[in-house]
């Protein structure tokens, strides 16, 4: 923080917390005119709510991040040490998503298993099964 | 100030070995390194939760609606969707600006400075956590939603609901919509839920063992057009869900606002004057501080937004 003055990073903070302010309104308003809230009958496409607002919540993180805890202004090589690892959760999110959507598609599957039920087999004329009977063939 | 001298340190020998030890490398101090470290790891925990709620929720065939949800608002306004969330992330956001201002007063060893703003940033977390403890009894005691029960259902057909002579007249919905089940010994305002005495099976209702009042209706489309159904409970997931993560952040919100407070303190007493390291405590601090709000930035999209 010695690279710049006490005035101006006053400014810049008091900047930040106002473009983070404007972008969460925006959020809220665009969340609620893509479900139908604020004009009857408009919608838009959920997946481009999603990409919208994750986007904006990106930019709301980079500014927390590099503004307010000053991650802008430290060593390159100490900010490689905490953002890289995080670059692991992209690939935990998308495996998770699409382990989850997999498991909404075997839905109907699992409950028709869970309905099954075996015919019950009466037994006829002696118990004893003969050896070839026994074996079970795959 | 220490961090200067830190500072031309590390200018002068950048060439040279960084990592040769006598000083530090990453031109911060073993505690505000160790911060950012145990930050990272704390992301991950975090992280963890927010994804499993994703999952859940893409396996579901249908989710409670967040506008539907969290729509109340103190002085008993309903159908106010997000309007109570937002005001929690501004007064978050709030109590982020003053912790920037304490920092900053703290690099140019003003004590009242740094103090002051302190007990802003205090305020504005207590707030926050006024602020969820009215959304959790709204959720927990009016609405009855618990860990194990969640009320809020979306309708995944359309249909007509039955009236109490059971004819296929009432009001009709459409797929997707969001009910709240209610309990028949609660009363609700505009409700006239008073006519059901116990659980039990009725013409219009199918009223649970645990009280709720499931409407009957008959579909309208789909592959069970004219069948009649009972509304049943939404996903059982999302209440434990909402309740853990929202209480995990809440429970950092609450740590916070408690070192906060050690800290101002200290800072009173002239403790971090006599150090003259530019207040380094109140940094650290500052940025559990901003973690805090930036893993709100992720709920509120997670829970709220989406």
């Amino acid at each position: 923080m010695a690279h710049i003055s006490y005035e101006e990073s006053k400014t810049i903070a008091t900047k930040t917390i106002i473009v983070l302010g404007v972008i969460t309104i925006v959020e809220v308003l665009f969340a609620l005119l893509g479900k139908g809230y604020l004009i009857d009958g408009f919608h838009i496409h959920l997946g481009i709510i999603g990409i919208v607002m994750i986007m904006l919540s990106a930019y709301k993180a980079y500014l927390i991040v590099y503004e307010f805890m000053h991650m802008k202004y430290e060593v390159p090589s100490l900010v490689k040490t905490v953002l890289l690892p995080t670059l692991l959760l992209i690939w935990a999110l998308i495996a998770f998503m699409w382990e989850g959507n997999d498991w909404y598609k075997r839905r109907a599957h699992i409950d028709g298993k869970n309905a099954e039920q075996v015919q019950p087999v009466v037994p006829q004329g002696d118990l004893m099964l003969k050896d070839e009977e026994n074996t079970i063939t795959f | 100030m220490e961090t200067d001298t830190l500072e031309k340190d590390y200018e002068t020998t950048q060439n040279s070995a960084n990592w040769d030890g006598g000083k530090p490398p990453f031109k911060v101090s073993y505690g505000k390194l160790m911060m950012w470290y145990f930050l990272l790891s704390d992301a991950f925990t975090f992280a963890g939760f927010l994804i499993a709620y994703g999952t859940l929720r893409f396996s579901m065939p249908s989710w409670p609606v967040p506008d539907f949800v969290f729509s109340s608002f103190p002085g008993g306004f309903h159908d106010l969707p997000l309007l109570f969330v937002t005001f929690m992330t501004f007064v978050l956001l709030a109590s982020s600006f003053t912790m920037v201002r304490a920092v900053q007063e703290g690099h140019r060893e003003n004590r009242n400075g740094v103090v002051v703003w302190m007990f802003f940033t205090i305020l504005g977390g207590a707030a926050f956590l006024s602020c969820q403890a009215w959304e959790w009894t709204t959720l927990l005691k009016a609405e009855n939603m618990t860990i194990t029960l969640n009320p809020f259902g979306t309708h995944t057909e359309s249909g007509v609901y039955l009236t109490s002579d059971g004819k296929a007249e009432g009001e009709t919905f459409s797929i997707g919509s969001s009910y709240l089940l209610h309990k028949y010994d609660q009363h609700h305002g505009d409700d006239d839920a008073t006519h059901y005495d116990g659980p039990g099976d009725y013409a219009d209702a199918y009223v649970d063992e645990n009280g709720f009042i499931r409407r009957k209706f008959k579909v309208t489309d789909g592959q069970d057009v004219g069948i009649i159904k009972s509304e049943s409970l939404g996903p059982k997931a999302f209440g434990a869900l909402f309740f853990f993560i929202t209480g995990f952040h809440g429970f950092h919100v609450f740590s916070g606002v408690i070192f906060l407070l050690i800290i101002m303190i200290n800072a009173y007493t002239g403790l971090y004057e006599k150090r003259r390291n530019g207040y380094e405590m109140v940094e650290k601090i500052g940025l559990y501080w901003h973690f805090v709000d930036l893993v709100w930035v992720f709920v509120f999209l997670v829970f709220y937004l989406l």
